[in-house]
Order: C-alpha cells, then structure tokens, then sequence
C-alpha cells in the first residue's frame, strides 16, 4: 500500500517544477506550459486525497480543473497569436504592451 | 508490484516536468509534457480513477497538448539564446530550499479526515464512470452546467481574440 504523503509529495515536487518554469523561462508558451504542470499537480492531490479519504468529490473537481485547463490554454494561446502578429516578440519579460 | 509501478509513474513524470522547463527547444518541451500527461494519467489509474484517465489522455494529451504543439509550429518561433529570464539564479536557491521544507512538512503530516461513501469496493462494484456520473449529475449538475457556459466562452473568445483583423482597403469598401 503506498502511503498518501508519497502522492502528495510527488505533487509538490511537480507543483514546485511549474512554478519555476513560470518564473524563469522567458518564452510564452513554455510559461503556460509549466502552468499545465502546476494545473497537474493539483490534480494529483485531488484525486489521490479523493481515494485515500473514499470520497468522490475530489475527482469531481479534478475534472472541473480539467475543464479549466482547456479553456485557459484556448485563451492563453489565441493572446500570444495576436501579439505575436504585431511583431512583438513573444519573450515575456519584453512584453510590456499594457504597461502605462 | 504497485510500488514498482508508482516508482516508475512518479520518477518519469517529475523527470518529464523538469524537462519541459528545462529544455531549449520549445518543440522538445512540449513532448517532454505529453510524456508528464500521460504517466500522470498512469497515477490516477492507481488510485482507481480510471474515467480521470481516460480524460487525461483524450483531453490533455489528446487536444490541449496539439493545440500547443500547432501554435509552435505555426507561429515557428526561433529560439533566444538566452531563454532563461536573467534573474534566474536567485530564484532556484529559495525554489530548492523551500521545496525540501515543505516535502519535510508533508511527511510528517498526519492527513486524516473524515470517509465518504465511495470506498474502492463501492466504486469497483459498478466501474469508475458510473460513480462519478451518479455524482456529476446530483449533487453537482448546477457547476456542470457553469463550466459548460464558460467554456463556451472561453472558446468564442479566443476564436474573437484570434481572428485576423480586416484590412483598412476592404473595410472602406464595405
């Protein structure tokens, strides 16, 4: 039987992985990336709490992130379309459009 | 056997997610996370989540990771030589360190609480899709239906986000 704080810790590792990748790639896309690995990290806690505590909630919820997932990557990627047809360069830390 | 399997699942996937961030083709990135997807659908299968996993693979690896790998490929983006941001050293060291901490802090946890009704023999007595069906359809249909209506706008948005905007000639003749 593997113990629960061994998902858990799986879980941190790869949530810790995410925003890393968050904070230190200057690419666009890899940064949403990295924020699927965190998406994923969370979904592993979910479910495995889900398990251990005989709950179906937990995989619920897992599904709704899921769901979460696909819609923020549809509107991640149509944004980095269209700043990147305005010949921005799509490396975050030259992103400064919005900046007043 | 379990452990043998859940060792492999686990080290692949932390393995695939140090990949993707660390990789410097952004092509190789994304392949690295189909490969984090898909040992993480390997882990809800050992914690019988067996719909979960069929999702993952058709959702995840299925449609959100093509959608990324068709924006790289269409947007054909030549790598920097300098793709990590410049303040990246200062930021691995607390990244380590508090890693270790919270790892210490979760092992030490106890994690109890109180049991629901779906215990394994519960859920395996008419198969994964059934109990969460039963549920998604009682006592959550109201949140079904919100993300129905939010992905539904997500997805026109980006559609209005991403439309290519008409040119001055054709919008004086219209």
């Amino acid at each position: 039987m593997i113990p629960l704080s061994a998902y858990v810790a799986v879980s941190a590792i790869l949530f810790t992985t995410g925003l890393l990748g968050v904070l230190i790639r200057r690419n666009f896309i890899i940064v949403l990336m990295s924020v699927e690995i965190m998406l994923n990290a969370a979904t592993i806690n979910l479910v495995a709490f889900s398990h251990y505590l005989e709950s179906m909630q937990g995989q619920i919820v897992a599904l709704f992130i899921i769901a979460i997932a696909a819609g923020e990557a549809a509107i991640g990627l149509a944004i980095i379309i269209v700043v990147f047809r305005g010949k921005i360069s799509t490396n975050v830390d030259e992103m400064n459009l919005l900046k007043w | 056997m379990a452990f043998v399997f859940f060792a492999y699942f686990a080290v692949v996937s932390i393995v695939a997610g140090i990949l993707t961030v660390a990789l410097k083709n952004p092509v190789q990135c994304g392949l690295a996370l189909l490969a984090l997807l898909l040992h993480v659908s390997g882990l809800f299968v050992m914690l019988n989540a067996e719909f979960l996993w069929a999702v993952q693979v058709i959702v995840y690896a299925g449609a959100i990771l093509v959608l990324y790998l068709f924006v790289l490929m269409l947007l054909n983006l030549k790598t920097d030589d300098r793709y990590f941001h410049a303040r990246t050293p200062y930021l691995l060291a607390p990244a380590v360190i508090g890693l270790i901490y919270l790892l210490f802090l979760l092992v030490r946890s106890p994690f109890s609480g109180s049991r629901g009704d779906a215990s394994t023999a519960a859920i395996l007595l008419n198969g994964d899709a059934h109990a969460v069906g039963i549920k998604m359809f009682s006592d959550y249909l109201l949140q079904f239906e919100i993300i129905g209506v939010f992905l539904t706008g997500a997805i026109v948005g980006a559609i209005v986000l991403a439309k290519a905007p008409r040119s001055i000639e054709t919008r004086r003749d219209a």
